[in-house]
């Protein structure tokens, strides 16, 4: 078992001819992931190696049963994409794009709210289920499959380091998913906490966190009410001076909130194993989970 | 992005949001032309810096003659303004904004931010105005209005009037502030802002709403559709090497400590910083070379690193994942040649091909040490800069 991806999903990749898409969508292939569809205007007929590219999503939907995008798409045409993609009734929609502008996702999540899609991002690395499929940019041997811990992130390379060490440490894993940097996202910790709860097969979870925002508080109070399974957690960011973004958009101490050791404190508070040194999270880690 | 209070208001005047009358200077003799042209004293003389407190830090100041202008402008220009919010290095003065002063009856706080969790905007405001807004809301959280709107339908009226009506204004200041609303909710969306702040909005003895103040920040993300907003950009304003980083695309933040530090990924370069604190030492900068990172960005890395000379020695930390790890180790051997290093320099890299990248590493005849994991990459970098 997984959460929101599996071998069955069928991916169609919006953005596939451009150097980004085209690349993933490869590396998604050899995985073994069934991208069955691409989608770039204009270039509707033509195809990126065996798959083939349709001039909107609906018609890429409609003529190969994909039920789940991934989006390449530049900033300043992301919204558009994931907004089609809902609008075709793509289940599950994933955003790599980093640099869309708040205002734009604001409207998205809005507009999000009354479609039935679940969208995973954006500036995120995507999902994957080791051994079934990936939907993103991760690489994909760094992952161990079989399970039994879930994995939810606000980072990239920050969540390949942590499954880095989970796979080191002879821990695989059920699903991994980058829920993204921006402040403005469509997943959280919440949804994908309940996910793995529900989840037969996620024996414990690996939440990692970062600055800004209170998703991370909002998380540990959910986690006090419902969820039953172990939980490791990660905040990076203790360094980080306040008022400055780093790095990621959402990632920035403001007016005193949103600070790591908040963060670890609620965590705390909310009887997760909190990580405090990222050196040795792999072996926390086998001792929490055995 | 930040701009000055004196761009804030030209982007106000231009939606008819009421201001006081006044004028930018770059010297003494301009203020002095600035206050002959306002006609009446007194005027206020604002220092024009990017960061809040300045009446704390004697930023702000009172003149009722042209005499007074002179020297007030004289204190103020060139001066060294530290504020809570300068640090102690305080920011160099060097414009000043010249206003009429004005009959204050009464200081209220307005503004408007995007809300993260909800997807909202929210318009926050206060009777209490003129004072630091987080104290008001940690003491008195009962003394702020917030009003949620929703950006696909925008301000409707009734947001307006909860404000309004939650401010306790008289018929005549409703009649104000209700268009005034919904101008900055338009300025707001038009220029895709991260805030906009009036602290403090005034009520005048001749019952006028006046923005007193005017702060307001852009979303980098959104610049590329707004190009004249990057117009207003005031390079004395930022550090030096952060404008050299981002020409390379990088993302750069210096900081206090003695370890350079480079690595792909914000989340991963954050928690890099962290751990070198750890083992001991202290970070001298953030710096993101990108999730994918090439030869040519982390040449670029050392450029911007090396010239920070507090840097004692370097810490490279990079996940390869997708990107190859012999790639990146021929990268980092290239760009150390060419950039003639001479502090120490620690590479911790994971990812395919882990075991050729270390041979190459190894091979290179260069001083790089190797470290095999996180922990290990961290002590090592530690024990060399102490």
């Amino acid at each position: 078992m997984s959460i929101f991806v599996d071998k069955t999903t069928r991916v169609l990749v919006q953005g596939i001819t451009g150097r980004e898409g085209q690349f993933h969508a490869r590396q998604c292939i050899d995985y073994g992931t069934r991208v069955v569809a691409g989608v770039t205007p204009g270039k509707g007929g033509q195809k990126m190696d065996e798959v083939p590219v349709f001039n909107t999503v609906r018609e890429a939907v409609d003529q190969t049963g994909a039920n789940c995008s991934l989006i390449f798409v530049p900033p300043p045409f992301a919204a558009d994409a994931i907004m089609e993609s809902a609008d075709a009734r793509v289940d599950l929609i994933v955003a790599i794009t980093e640099g869309i502008p708040v205002l734009d996702m604001m409207r998205v999540k809005n507009y999000l709210a009354t479609q039935s899609s679940r969208l995973i991002g954006p500036n995120c690395p995507g999902i994957i289920t080791p051994g079934e499929c990936k939907v993103g940019i991760m690489p994909g041997p760094t992952h161990k499959p079989g399970g039994p811990i879930g994995v939810v992130s606000r980072s990239g390379t920050l969540t390949y380091e942590v499954v880095h060490q989970l796979t080191c440490q002879g821990i695989g894993q059920t699903t991994c998913i980058g829920i993204g940097g921006d402040p403005v996202n469509g997943t959280n910790f919440i949804d994908c906490l309940e996910a793995f709860q529900q989840d037969p097969e996620t024996a414990g979870i690996v939440m990692v966190g970062e600055i800004g925002g209170s998703a991370e508080e909002d998380a540990s109070e959910f986690i006090t009410q419902h969820v039953t399974k172990p939980v490791v957690g990660f905040i990076a960011g203790l360094t980080a001076p306040p008022g400055r973004r780093m790095g990621h958009a959402g990632a920035i101490v403001s007016g005193g909130s949103g600070t790591a050791q908040g963060k670890i404190d609620a965590m705390k508070a909310a009887d997760i194993h909190v990580c405090e040194d990222l050196g040795r999270l792999g072996e926390l880690c086998a001792e929490v989970f055995e | 992005m930040k701009i000055h209070e004196y761009q804030a208001k030209e982007l106000f005047r231009q939606y008819d949001i009421p201001i006081p009358e006044g004028h930018v200077a770059f010297s003494t003799l301009e203020a002095i032309g600035a206050a002959d042209k306002l006609g009446d004293y007194p005027v206020v003389v604002k220092a024009q810096i990017h960061a809040g407190g300045r009446g704390k830090g004697g930023g702000v100041k009172l003149a009722d003659s042209t005499s007074a202008v002179t020297a007030v402008a004289d204190e103020i220009i060139g001066m060294t303004l530290i504020t809570p919010q300068t640090g102690a290095k305080g920011r160099l003065v060097k414009k000043v904004l010249v206003e009429q002063g004005l009959n204050i009856e009464k200081e209220l706080y307005l503004s408007l931010i995007p809300d993260r969790a909800t997807a909202k905007i929210v318009i926050m405001a206060s009777e209490a105005g003129g004072m630091d807004i987080e104290e008001v809301a940690a003491k008195t959280p009962d003394k702020i209005i917030r009003v949620a709107i929703n950006p696909l339908t925008g301000i409707q009226p009734y947001h307006c009037r909860e404000v309004a009506f939650g401010l306790k204004l008289s018929p005549p200041l409703i009649k104000q502030l209700v268009p005034m609303l919904g101008n900055l909710y338009r300025l707001f969306v038009d220029y895709d802002c991260s805030l906009v702040e009036i602290n403090p909005l005034v009520i005048t003895a001749e019952e006028k709403v006046v923005a007193l103040d005017a702060k307001m920040n852009f979303d980098d993300n959104a610049l590329f559709r707004h190009k004249d907003i990057l117009g207003y950009r005031d390079l004395d304003e930022e550090d030096l090497q952060e404008i050299e980083a981002a020409k390379y695309n990088l993302n750069y933040i210096n900081l206090d400590g003695n370890v350079g530090n480079m690595v792909n990924g914000a989340g991963l370069a954050m928690a890099t910083m962290d751990i070198i604190q750890l083992a001991g030492a202290e970070p001298a900068n953030f710096l993101d070379v990108g999730g994918g990172a090439s030869a040519e960005m982390v040449e670029n890395g050392f450029k911007i690193i090396l010239s920070d000379e507090n840097v004692k020695g370097i810490l490279i930390n990079i996940f390869g994942g997708i990107l190859r790890c012999d790639v990146l180790a021929e990268g980092v051997v290239e760009a150390a040649k060419k950039t003639a290093i001479k502090v120490p320099v620690v590479v911790r890299m994971e990812g395919t091909n882990v075991e050729k990248g270390r041979q190459i590493l190894e091979n290179s005849g260069l001083d790089l040490t190797t470290a095999v994991d996180l922990k290990d990459a961290a002590q090592k970098v530690a024990d060399l800069v102490h």
